[in-house]
């Protein structure tokens, strides 16, 4: 331990390591705005600064290709599936003086307990811990390729079923009314919903 | 580079996403700040297995099931949101109060907002 904390000092950092704290300050400040904003749509768009953050912060790691799938999927298209539920909720363009409910300061309280004791607890674990990150990539497309190949088929293939379900599962939930009988309801549930329809 | 970096960087994310989900009122505010402790679970996890050298990469390959587990959840997770704003108007957790226990009145059965109960039901 003595040797591995005489080869790395803590203040001769790499450059690696002053990108990778660089571009987690800024990775943090975009999540703690995510979740502070009462502008509902900026908010997605500081979840964009956040996830790409993290993608950045792949790459610093040589996990390149989770780095792009991290750019594909959550920049490409969750940050785009929630802007568009944000849409279609008639989210409030411009701020929002009520969104954060009640429980602010309770919730406040517990994230910043959590955070003290988990940080705490990691640095007093990992102090004398260090990455070698030389030689070939560790993530390179390659690898992760031949691996999830490999080893990982059954689980991948699992996964394919799951999306398949909830594929199926979202168009299920987000049909509406579907071959609803037209007798069940009541007769003022027919009027009631005509100013429904042309609301949505 | 030192292992705590991007470890801590993971329990800040991860408290933030915390501090999102517990006080956001909105339910798709509440789902960003799911994904950002999602994100801060797989930042651990190839952090750690960069670390570790695993010849299986499993971190990896996790962080892989992870982000498509991510993105059935915010599919399905949307759908249910969309469905409860359809039926309800609204989309603010805390106003979904209809199964909650309130001490007073034990006997008032009847939801605050009748209305949209009947349409959700017809729509069910």
């Amino acid at each position: 331990m003595t040797l591995a904390a005489a080869s790395h000092g803590f203040l001769t950092p790499s450059g690696v390591e002053i990108a990778f704290v660089l571009v987690g300050i800024v990775t943090f400040g975009a999540a703690l705005i995510t979740v502070t904003t009462r502008q509902l749509v900026h908010a997605a768009l500081w979840l964009v600064v956040a996830l790409g953050g993290i993608a950045v912060e792949y790459l610093l790691l040589t996990a390149e290709f989770i780095a792009w799938v991290q750019v594909l999927i959550y920049v490409g298209s969750v940050v785009v599936l929630l802007l568009f539920g944000l849409m279609l909720t008639k989210a409030p363009i411009g701020r929002s003086p009520d969104a954060d409910s009640g429980n602010r300061r309770a919730a406040l309280a517990v994230a910043v307990a959590s955070a003290a004791a988990l940080v705490w607890v990691v640095v007093d674990a990992f102090r004398a811990t260090w990455i070698t990150l030389g030689g070939a990539a560790q993530g390179s497309t390659e690898a992760s390729g031949r691996t999830l190949f490999q080893y990982w088929v059954l689980p991948f293939e699992a996964l394919s079923v799951l999306l398949l379900a909830a594929l199926v599962g979202a168009i299920v939930l987000s049909r509406r009314n579907p071959e609803a009988p037209p007798a069940a309801p009541a007769p003022g549930a027919a009027t009631a919903r005509a100013p429904r329809e042309e609301q949505r | 580079m030192h292992l705590a970096y991007p470890a801590v960087l993971a329990v800040l994310l991860f408290c933030t996403g915390l501090y999102g989900v517990l006080a956001r009122r909105n339910a798709i505010l509440m789902l960003m700040s799911v994904e950002l402790m999602l994100n801060a679970v797989n930042l651990n996890l190839v952090a750690f297995d960069v670390w570790l050298r695993d010849t299986l990469h499993a971190g990896q390959a996790l962080t892989l099931f992870t982000i498509a587990v991510a993105a059935a959840e915010i599919g399905i997770g949307l759908a249910i949101v969309l469905l409860v704003h359809r039926n309800r108007g609204t989309a603010d957790i805390d106003r979904l109060r209809d199964l909650a226990e309130t001490p007073g009145d034990a006997d008032a059965a009847v939801p605050p907002q009748p209305q949209p109960d009947t349409k959700a039901e017809a729509t069910a």
